[in-house]
């Protein structure tokens, strides 16, 4: 199979072709909403960091930012920093330049004499860009240059039933092709990951699954909190789901039956080609969504059993339900349904199937319907972290 | 069929319609249906015990380990957060 995407001049390729406003802190953030807002084809997103944070608090934002100006759906990025926060502008910009040599711009609020001038400037840049990158003509590509995150949120017992056995099928069918899939959340392993330890590529692969789930939970403790106080959530229960167990055990079918050949820290670079990799991210859906976008993700499969409006910035979100009552209610937020995979009238291959035909209608352009909504919830992972 | 049973081992089962108290619940296990009476009402998608659980017995799940029962259970009755335990497990162990 093949797409139609956009060939960065890093060597990767992109399904949307937007120019980023990149708030370097929450200070910058309301001034990089004016600026998108003048600009049509600009995205942003609201930073809540980027200032007073312990290093590797601030890492974890670095990595974010770093990696959402190199996915390889954005053409370019204008950042905007205030000028005192902690995530100066010649760190932000290094740290993009570590990933990617796409155009990049930078806007100093401080330097530039106040909001409006340093509007007017971002403005003049992201203008330019933006009718540079229209210019770019689409190409064919294998689906082997894809990288897809899946995500579940709001989960209910049909997630594990039958949306997230669907998604695991479409993964097995993207790593069947050389593709790239990654299984995050890493709470949502907590009480399954002996599943995904039997199929890791190798021993180091192996420990690094107990490795990242036993430091999720000693963390909490470290705090004098049990994981399990947020996880499952009131709507989770109120679905159906009794324990985090049975919800990791429910979560871990979006990894499908392949290998798990690497295991990538929070919102770090993941090449394409890779098969099933994990990447370590609470199971707070936007904060999740985010490193995944961030480690280069050009679509994201996102299962909600009650119904989950969550979108992104930079990548379109594909939602998919097993629940025929929420489909029925939330079909202005949801893509695709899975629960004819529970009453019998569709294999779960032929689901899989039915889904990667969606993903790659998705990456030729298909706009989803959190993209259509214009949802763009971005939250980004703290030391102390979600549930 | 108002039921479905996910692994062969498991002690719980998940309605998947509505299920009022005295309803026959009636699911497959391995291909061949079986039939019991729901001893309560069991909310769409929500476990029912398919044969007695004792208290402090494992509830099972995808063929795994979900938590441990709290309280006898007796088959045909709702499982869920009153009855049921979160229980961490050497995982390592079930390899």
């Amino acid at each position: 199979m093949t797409f139609y995407g956009y060939r960065r001049p890093d060597g990767r390729v992109g399904v949307r072709n937007r120019v980023l406003i990149l708030p370097a802190s929450v200070c910058a953030s309301d001034t990089t909403r004016i600026i998108a807002q003048q600009v049509e084809g600009s995205v942003t997103f609201n930073n809540q960091q980027g200032c007073s944070q312990v290093g590797p608090d601030q890492q974890l934002t670095m990595d974010v930012m770093a990696g959402y100006a190199a996915n390889p759906n954005i053409y370019g990025t204008v950042v905007v920093s205030l000028g005192c926060e902690n995530c100066q502008m010649d760190l932000v910009t290094a740290a993009i330049r570590e990933r990617t040599n796409k155009p990049l711009e930078q806007v100093i609020i401080q330097e530039a004499g106040g909001t409006l001038k340093a509007v007017e400037k971002a403005v003049r840049y992201a203008k330019q860009m933006v009718a540079e990158a229209s210019l770019l003509q689409k190409e064919e590509f294998p689906i082997s240059e894809l990288i897809v995150g899946t995500e579940c949120g709001g989960s209910d017992p049909t997630s594990g039933l039958a949306a997230n056995p669907a998604i695991g099928a479409m993964s097995d069918l993207l790593v069947a092709a050389g593709g790239t899939s990654i299984l995050s959340e890493t709470s949502e392993f907590i009480g399954a990951e002996h599943i995904l330890a039997r199929r890791a590529a190798n021993q180091e692969v192996h420990d690094r699954i107990y490795e990242i789930t036993s430091r999720f939970e000693k963390h909490f403790h470290g705090v004098g909190e049990d994981v399990r106080a947020g996880n499952p959530s009131p709507g989770n229960k109120a679905g159906g789901i009794t324990t985090l167990e049975e919800k990791s055990l429910g979560c871990i079918h979006k990894g499908g039956h392949s290998p798990v050949n690497a295991v990538y820290d929070y919102g770090k670079q993941v090449e394409s080609k890779q098969g099933l990799v994990i990447m370590d991210t609470p199971g707070n859906d936007p904060a999740s969504v985010a490193a995944m976008v961030a480690g280069g993700a050009q679509v994201v499969v996102f299962s909600s059993g009650r119904g989950s409006p969550v979108g992104s910035p930079i990548v379109p979100v594909v939602k998919i339900t097993g629940n025929k009552l929420t489909f029925a209610t939330m079909e202005d937020n949801i893509d695709f349904c899975a629960a004819p995979l529970i009453y019998g009238e569709k294999t779960v291959e032929e689901l899989g199937s039915d889904l990667l035909d969606m993903v790659v209608e998705t990456a030729c352009g298909k706009q989803t319907k959190a993209e259509a909504l214009g949802f763009v919830e971005t939250a980004i992972a703290r030391v102390c972290n979600y549930v | 069929m108002n039921a479905m049973i996910i692994d062969a081992k498991d002690n719980v089962a998940v309605a998947i319609e509505p299920i009022a108290a005295g309803d026959a619940v009636t699911y497959l296990l391995q291909g061949k249906p079986v039939s019991l009476t729901a001893a309560e009402d069991i909310t769409i998608y929500h476990k029912l015990a398919t044969r007695d659980i004792q208290a402090g017995e494992p509830v099972v799940k995808y063929g795994e380990h979900i938590g441990a029962a709290t309280a006898f259970i007796p088959a045909g009755a709702h499982v869920h957060v009153h009855n049921v335990e979160s229980v961490k497990e050497d995982r390592r162990s079930k390899e």
